[in-house]
């Protein structure tokens, strides 16, 4: 079983726990999830400690990724969308410690359960619609009539804006998702090459140097996608809440 | 959220008719679990089995989480850059403070130079006016004094030679009347002479 790729995705429960008939059990990826808050912010929380004016090297690490979401945040929605800058800042640190946690041999990976990912998604578009209508009352709803727009034209246009909208939850969390799962597969799989080609005597161990290649390249890659898509979660959150901040300037 | 609780509500439902002897192996042997699960079929992130515990833990971690990043962490980092801008603010004002000052002490330094340059030109003027006068001064003193030399110089030489023109007439009487004496033998009276010398003058 250890070479089925997607064994590193089953969800095996720790702590059964059962409210009304609905199974809440403490399961490895609870376990997980309670370790990407704990590095996050146990991270965050021990470099800032010393509050110097002088940053330390991991200090400035806890700097720069505040700053980098700031900065993110006050492009993608402007100054009136700092208030969202803890939801955008959360989101961040926590997909991008849970992408990065699942790197390591034997960890599971919260974001590639869709369900995680889509919660979150649905975190996110919640927040707009509720903020939007909150803060435009109706005025939100401009957001589905873009300026300019011959009127014939205009019914098939909010059609496609509104589908757009709706669609937004669903593309934002299966490109995390299936970037993560995909690429452990893949990991896994090349991996798992080396170990049956070495098992095929001296000719096997040659030929499986071309798949160790892989997995080593490939990991290098996964590094980079588990930033990646960290970044695009957070930029694609900002400008999601940049609609409901601004929903005219659309 | 409760969208997607209420279809994971309807799923559980649905993957306990897939696999019965699952559920129920569960209980035993969580280990072994897996294995039955697998058996069904369903692509593990797919099995909705499990969606409600991780929206439920989802919302508990990432809640805690969203707390401490508002109430601790964001506070935290944001006082830390805000103190290290105010005061690369304040270092930067004290900076251009200096700088003013080191501009204004390199003014006055200046304005000291020039006045100092313009009273060493005065200074040097008044000298060279005051050495100059002087000795315009000395030279006429000394001019005037030769003037004076000269002119006394020049009535004594009057006085020499009107003296010795005098003398002349005296020295040619005497001269006449032993020249006459002797030539002649007699008597001239000096009245005579004097005429004779006189009128020989007047020639």
């Amino acid at each position: 079983m250890s070479n089925d790729p997607t064994h590193q995705f089953l969800v095996n429960k720790i702590v059964p726990i059962e409210i009304g008939g609905i199974d809440f059990s403490f399961t490895n990826a609870s376990l997980f999830m309670v370790a990407t808050v704990g590095v996050a912010a146990g991270f965050l929380y021990l470099t800032t400690s010393q509050r110097g004016l002088i940053p330390t090297r991991l200090q400035s690490v806890s700097e720069m990724s505040y700053e980098f979401i700031a900065s993110m945040l006050r492009e993608g929605a402007g100054s009136h969308g700092m208030k969202f800058f803890p939801m955008v800042f959360s989101l961040f640190m926590f997909i991008l410690t849970a992408n990065l946690l699942g790197m390591f041999p034997y960890f599971f990976t919260v974001t590639s359960q869709i369900i995680v990912t889509f919660a979150l998604a649905v975190f996110v578009i919640g927040t707009v619609i509720l903020y939007g209508f909150y803060k435009h009352g109706l005025g939100f709803l401009k957001l589905f009539v873009p300026h300019g727009v011959p009127g014939v034209l205009l019914p098939l246009v909010v059609a496609i804006e509104i589908i757009s909208f709706l669609s937004r939850p669903i593309s934002l969390s299966v490109r995390l998702f299936a970037n993560m799962l995909a690429g452990h597969i893949t990991l896994k799989v090349f991996a798992g090459f080396v170990t049956s080609l070495s098992a095929l005597g001296a000719l096997g161990i040659g030929g499986a140097i071309l798949p160790l290649i892989m997995t080593v390249a490939i990991t290098g890659l996964e590094f980079l996608v588990c930033f990646l898509q960290a970044y695009v979660f957070a930029v694609l959150t900002c400008m999601y809440l940049n609609d409901a901040v601004h929903p005219g300037s659309h | 959220m409760f969208v997607t609780a209420a279809y994971a509500q309807s799923t559980t439902t649905e993957g306990e008719a897939h696999e019965p002897a699952a559920a129920g192996e569960v209980h035993t042997e969580t280990g072994v679990a897996h294995e039955g699960e697998h058996g069904t079929g369903v692509f593990p992130p797919f099995d909705s089995t499990h969606f409600a515990s991780q929206l439920l833990w989802l919302a508990i971690t990432f809640g805690l989480f969203y707390v401490l990043m508002s109430k601790v962490i964001i506070p935290r980092i944001g006082g830390i850059l805000e103190t290290r801008h105010d005061r690369i603010a304040q270092d930067l004002d004290e900076a251009s403070r200096l700088k003013g000052e080191a501009d204004a002490a390199i003014a006055s330094y200046e304005q000291e130079l020039a006045s100092a340059k313009a009273k060493g030109h005065s200074i040097a003027d008044s000298a060279r006016e005051a050495a100059k006068s002087k000795a315009t001064a000395d030279r006429t003193a000394v001019e005037a004094d030769l003037a004076k030399k000269i002119t006394a110089a020049e009535t004594r030489i009057a006085d020499i030679k009107s003296k010795a023109l005098a003398d002349v007439g005296a020295i040619a009487e005497e001269t006449a009347t032993a020249v006459v004496t002797q030539l002649i033998g007699g008597t001239v009276t000096k009245a005579e002479i004097a005429a004779a010398v006189k009128a020989s003058a007047g020639n």
